[in-house]
């Protein structure tokens, strides 16, 4: 039983990290129609980001923090102006090379500006970690979890309550029809996209002092915040939330019963799953043009 | 038209040949030699993926996977089971064929982006699997002890032996693709680059080409892999990792999509390479990320034909400048 409970623990630790991953998929998909290939490598810039500006820099934790999703999100602003506006023929094919083209890049930029090994950075509070029905709970779960309903909620008045976030939405429904009632597109692509690429700095931010973290850290990350946004229905906050828990949490008794060497095929195997038997995800209601 | 169209391809075939044993005979330096085998081995890898992602327009960011089953299987089955080399490939290029024809059937029907990250998915839990199943593949530390090709009592050390070998496999290769290309077959696969459901209105079969033409490209990767294997004699998970699908794209994107001839520059530019910049290996990816991005944002059909492109306009604004001086 106390097993039982630190393997949740640590699943939905890992889970809302890949939830967070998961909701910057789903932003920019719903305004966008597109999928980032280079999202987890804004995870990497994240974390590594974080550990310059605190560790390296000593900033104390809130301005580093700030520090490093604004930068973070001017990567993104620099990706789509550059390279994703100036595309020609926006075909998937196209797009989807284009990202990889960036994510390889800034996995190499990575590699030059941190090298090779791995990086760690120590807990956000002094707090040890206690313990819970017989299970640690590490301080940082509490700090991932609050962040990650920080986000949900700070989405959800985006999307309801402001204007920028209402005409977001109507760009997602139709990209014309919102530019003809003087809504411009554009710009909201590019507020997509910084968006998007802050929830991956953020998602970094706070996976860095649970793990240890590298250049190459990002593309496995992705995949797994791509697979949790398929899980629950890309497109949805909620269908991100629950499939990144989910997954963190199917991952983490994977790892516990089977074999540790499993864990990042547990990922895959279900992104497989679900891609062949229910494309719309668990709580995709629309069903969206996958085939 | 058509004896005319043939004698050219036989003239085109002939001449190629020639300059490959010209090449072979030339070259005595064996770095050269073993440099020149690589890139026809990569050659053979893009001309797979060409087929797939340049005629029939489906992406896949996880074809080391089929390099690797091939490199795997061929040395599992000589060095933990004694089988001659020749039937190891057999073996290989088979279990490859239906991995990819069991993979290609549920895989295929996604489309676009779901693809992309469905192939990539893949071929992540193949480089996990050579990693993992340490009995079989030795997992990180590789295997060793390949043994060398040999026909009859010809042994095909590195060298010159070599070095035929691999470009006879190529030129056959080619010869294999342009003729798939220029047949019903292959309108068919533009057709579907085009427009799948406008295909499948004119009648083509398209679910059950692409499925072929995926197995068609793995088989390729998996001969590649098997050349590689005996070329280099040992073989280890890192040789088959994402950054080698990567690779592998990068190079149909620098040749261009849809051209059989490029898939030898994209090969070549990505070996010489390295080899020419030393600096190149910190630099590697950053270079292949630029390539891939400025490329497909300038000159979506791939460099050469993009190239190919801009001459063209350039002449037909060049000879009649008079009546449409922007082109």
């Amino acid at each position: 039983m106390q097993e039982l409970l630190q393997y949740f623990f640590s699943g939905i630790t890992n889970g809302a990290i890949y939830a967070i991953i998961a909701l910057g998929f789903s932003m920019l998909y719903n305004a966008t129609g597109l999928i980032n290939f280079a999202q987890g490598e804004f995870v990497m810039l994240g974390a590594l980001g974080l550990i310059t500006f605190w560790r390296g820099l000593e900033l104390p934790l809130p301005v580093a923090f700030v520090a490093t999703v604004a930068g973070v999100s001017l990567v993104g602003l620099v990706l789509e102006r550059l390279a994703i506006r100036s595309v020609r023929k926006p075909h998937p094919i196209v797009l989807i090379i284009i990202t990889v083209g960036a994510s390889i890049l800034l996995r190499g930029v990575g590699m030059l500006q941190w090298g090779k090994d791995a990086h760690s950075a120590p807990s956000f509070s002094r707090l040890s970690s206690f313990e819970l029905a017989g299970a640690t709970l590490l301080p940082q779960t509490l700090w991932i979890l609050g962040s990650l309903l920080l986000i949900v909620l700070g989405l959800q008045f985006f999307y309801k309550k402001t204007l920028t976030g209402k005409a977001m939405q109507a760009c997602a429904i139709s990209k014309r029809a919102a530019s003809l009632l003087g809504i411009p597109s554009e710009r909201m692509v590019l507020l997509a996209f910084a968006l998007s690429s802050a929830m991956g700095g953020v998602g970094g931010i706070l996976i860095a002092p649970i793990t240890m973290s590298s250049y190459d850290m990002g593309t496995m990350l992705g995949l797994k915040g791509f697979c949790a946004a398929m899980l629950g229905g890309l497109g949805s906050s909620w269908g991100s939330i629950v499939g990144g828990l989910l997954l963190g949490i199917l991952e983490a008794f994977g790892v516990g019963f089977v074999s540790s060497s499993l864990r990042d095929a547990i990922a895959f195997i279900l992104l497989l799953l679900i891609l062949y038997v229910r494309p719309t995800g668990i709580l995709g209601a629309k069903a969206v043009q996958r085939f | 038209m058509r004896g005319l169209e043939n004698r050219n391809s036989h003239m085109k075939y002939a001449l190629f040949s020639l300059s490959i044993v010209l090449t072979g005979w030339w070259v005595s330096n064996p770095y050269y030699l073993q440099l020149l085998t690589f890139i026809g081995i990569y050659t053979v890898l893009a001309l797979g993926l060409n087929m797939l992602m340049g005629y029939a327009g489906q992406i896949s960011l996880g074809h080391a996977a089929f390099y690797g089953i091939g490199a795997y299987t061929t040395a599992i089955a000589t060095v933990h089971w004694n089988w001659p080399p020749w039937l190891g490939l057999l073996l290989a290029l088979g279990l490859t064929a239906v991995i990819a024809f069991l993979i290609a059937l549920p895989m295929l029907k996604l489309t676009g982006y779901y693809l992309g990250m469905g192939t990539l998915g893949f071929g992540m839990i193949f480089y996990i699997l050579f990693r993992e199943w340490t009995g079989f593949t030795g997992g990180t530390s590789g295997l060793v002890g390949i043994p060398p090709l040999s026909i009859g009592a010809l042994t095909l050390d590195t060298g010159s032996g070599y070095f035929y070998l691999v470009w006879g496999i190529v030129v056959v290769c080619f010869v294999i693709c342009e003729r798939i290309v220029n047949s019903r077959v292959g309108r068919a696969l533009r057709a579907i680059h085009d427009s799948e459901r406008a295909a499948a209105a004119m009648g083509v079969d398209t679910s059950r080409l692409k499925v072929w033409v995926f197995v068609l490209s793995a088989v390729f990767a998996s001969l590649a892999g098997f050349l590689y294997a005996h070329l280099v004699t040992f073989i280890s998970p890192d040789s088959f990792d994402f950054i080698v699908s990567i690779r592998i794209v990068t190079m149909v994107v620098i040749g261009g999509m849809a051209s059989i001839w490029g898939s030898l520059l994209g090969a070549s530019v990505l070996t010489f390479l390295p080899d020419w910049l030393h600096v190149f290996s910190d630099y590697e990816m950053v270079v292949y990320g630029l390539i891939l991005m400025v490329v497909m944002i300038f000159l979506p059909q791939g460099f050469t034909r993009g190239m190919l492109d801009i001459y063209e306009r350039a002449r037909s604004r060049y000879s009649r400048p008079s009546t449409s001086p922007q082109g």
